[in-house]
């Protein structure tokens, strides 16, 4: 049996191009394998694809006009009144300004220090490996792990306020884990020094493409090193920046198990620093739960993040201009 | 005096890789970095080092001390007056640590291989073979992306439950068998080859999943590797839909019954330091064994696209 597909590159070739082989197999079994064999390879990804993407998302949609329970049950058809309590709901107003107020303040930090990461670490050194393995380390550390080390750091008289008040930088221990916005910030910083690593890679690879010549010329020129940073290296990572906001936004407006852990799975006094999905899965389980708000609540998450993305689009399309 | 030493190697160093792939030279350093900016250079690299291994550490510390000793001094004492490896054993008192850990690598066993099985072959076809409403496809993936994972979350629920997988293990497993992500790194992947490897291969009369295996395979095996690390850590590290799936004990992961533990033992910080070190030393050690073969992926571009 002989399958000769020409391969596809990344775009169809243009017409005329010799396709080896083909004329001889137009007719017969071999063709019709020929044409199965790519979706046969394709078919667990593709089911897949609908099953746990496709499916879901419409099903997302047609929940959040029932009263569906977690535990099953017969499903009732209630119109906007999910959407109508989203708008009433206090804890969904809070839940979204401090998923907002974390996106806002992780966003720069998130931008710009791991750049400055992988200028540290771009040049090859001796040991230089050890280093940045040990700095991707704690991406590799799950969310859990991490959340509960911060847990103990910021404890009343964890590491943070113990050393602070040995400093006499603070007088009392800071509520890190019960003050409303104090938790926020812990989240932040966690969420930082989590995230640090893994967008050092993508500036790392963003950086390997930047022109040594024209570092060289500039240097000739007496640029200094802080000027070539500015006119060399920045606009040649300035499309790695664009990306790493955007997934910087994305990442934070999908926060959870960082500020679970923290505050033992409450959010806070009277839930007041939940986050989108800590309200998400609030309704998810038991006898309370309400898969039908939930899933309203999805929907709001999925345009909430979509956001960012649609600044991205637009100030693409701009530069490009 | 060391400084000058490292510098001469750092100039040896440099030179190899450029000799011997011309694309590391891309990431050389211009010129030759006087000592005193490698004395600074390195100041800051271990600034950076104990701001990213220094908690662990402190948890390591903490895992490790009796209770006799205060673990709550203001000036914190990294080493153990006393070092002792009895949290651990409570740890195994209190949880059953070792069907936590079975459970969890059960799930990451499915997923890595789901995906670097799935997603390499679903790569491979839509970048190297041509059929008809491949493009669809392609838009299909792509535009899958832009969900957030979390916002369907409730209705995959919904299906693993009408499955009758809810609070199973293989109800965890499933969804992320294939993910839309590695199909797409996968594909960008084999998409850069150079269509030349294929047609010799095709002149010698080599079908679809021979030139797969013998031609396309061996040079996206970077990242395969990408992908194949990034499977294991999502599995093991993943928390909220193990969270939302799973009611019993028994089925627990291993982070589900870290949040357990530290939900039970709240007031037993040396207890939960060890459990966590528990879930972190073994994905810490996969790591440090693969990272040659992570970085070399992410260089071949596994992570740009």
């Amino acid at each position: 049996m002989t399958i000769t597909e020409t391969p596809a590159g990344g775009t169809a070739p243009p017409a005329g191009r010799p396709r080896p082989n083909r004329a001889p197999n137009r007719r017969g079994p071999a063709r019709a394998t020929r044409r199965r064999t790519p979706w046969l390879l394709l078919a667990p990804a593709l089911l897949w694809l609908f099953v746990f993407s496709i499916w879901p998302s419409l099903n997302t949609v047609r929940m959040a006009f029932t009263n569906a329970k977690p535990l099953g049950g017969t499903e009732r058809f209630v119109g906007f009144d999910n959407f109508g309590y989203i708008l009433e709901d206090d804890q969904v107003a809070n839940a979204l300004l401090n998923s907002v107020v974390f996106m806002l303040v992780c966003l720069p930090l998130l931008t710009i220090l791991p750049l400055l990461i992988a200028l540290l670490v771009e040049k090859k050194l001796p040991g230089i490996t050890f280093f940045r393995t040990a700095f991707y380390t704690p991406v590799i550390a799950s969310a859990v792990v991490v959340a509960l080390i911060w847990t103990f750091m910021l404890d009343d008289r964890g590491l943070v306020n113990g050393l602070a008040q040995e400093l006499s930088i603070i007088q009392g221990p800071l509520p890190f884990l019960t003050d409303r916005w104090l938790i926020v910030l812990s989240a932040v910083s966690l969420t930082v020094w989590k995230g640090l690593g893994y967008y050092m890679i993508i500036y790392l690879a963003a950086l390997g493409n930047v022109s040594k010549d024209l570092h060289e010329a500039a240097a000739m020129d007496g640029a200094g090193a802080i000027r070539r940073f500015l006119s060399v290296t920045l606009p040649a990572v300035r499309g790695a920046m664009l990306l790493i906001a955007v997934l910087v936004c994305i990442a934070a407006l999908r926060v959870f198990s960082e500020v679970f852990i923290m505050t033992g799975g409450t959010g806070g006094a009277g839930g007041e620093a939940l986050t989108m999905v800590m309200l998400i899965q609030q309704y998810s389980r038991g006898f309370a739960g309400d898969l039908g708000y939930a899933s309203a609540l999805s929907i709001l998450m999925f345009f909430v993040t979509l956001v960012p993305m649609l600044i991205l689009a637009r100030i693409n399309s701009r530069s490009d201009r | 005096m060391t400084a000058v030493n490292e510098d001469q190697r750092a100039t040896e160093l440099t030179g190899h890789v450029a000799t011997k792939a011309p694309r590391a030279r891309k990431t050389r350093g211009f010129g030759s970095a006087g000592p005193g900016e490698l004395v600074i250079r390195y100041v800051l690299l271990v600034f950076v080092l104990f701001i990213s291994i220094g908690p662990f550490l402190w948890q390591l510390s903490t895992s490790l001390k009796s209770t006799s000793e205060d673990i709550y001094t203001r000036i914190p004492q990294l080493w153990p007056g006393d070092p002792t490896f009895d949290n651990y054993l409570r740890v195994m008192d209190a949880i059953p640590v070792w069907t936590f850990i079975g459970n969890s690598l059960f799930v990451a066993v499915f997923q890595v291989g789901g995906n670097v099985i799935f997603s390499t072959l679903a790569g491979f076809t839509l970048a190297r073979l041509r059929f008809r409403g491949r493009k669809i496809v392609i838009g299909l993936f792509l535009a899958t992306l832009i969900l957030p994972g979390e916002a369907t979350i409730i209705a995959n629920f919904v299906t693993i439950r009408n499955l009758g997988l809810a609070d199973t293990l293989l109800g965890v497993a499933l969804p992320g068998m294939i993910a839309t992500l590695n199909v797409l790194l996968m594909f960008n992947a084999f998409r850069v080859l150079p269509e030349e490897i294929d047609q010799a291969a095709v002149i010698d009369g080599a079908n679809a999943l021979q030139r797969f295996w013998n031609v396309s395979l061996p040079s996206v095996k970077g990242t395969v590797a990408v992908i194949a690390i990034f499977s294991f850590i999502g599995a093991w590290d993943d928390f909220l839909w193990p969270l939302i799936v799973l009611t019993s004990p028994d089925q627990f992961t291993l982070t589900i019954g870290l949040q357990y533990l530290s939900g039970t033992f709240s007031n037993d910080q040396r207890l939960i330091a060890a459990g966590s070190m528990i879930a972190f030393v073994p994905i810490a050690i996969v790591f440090a064994a693969l990272q040659r073969h992570f970085f070399k992926g992410v260089e071949e571009g596994g992570v740009k696209g």
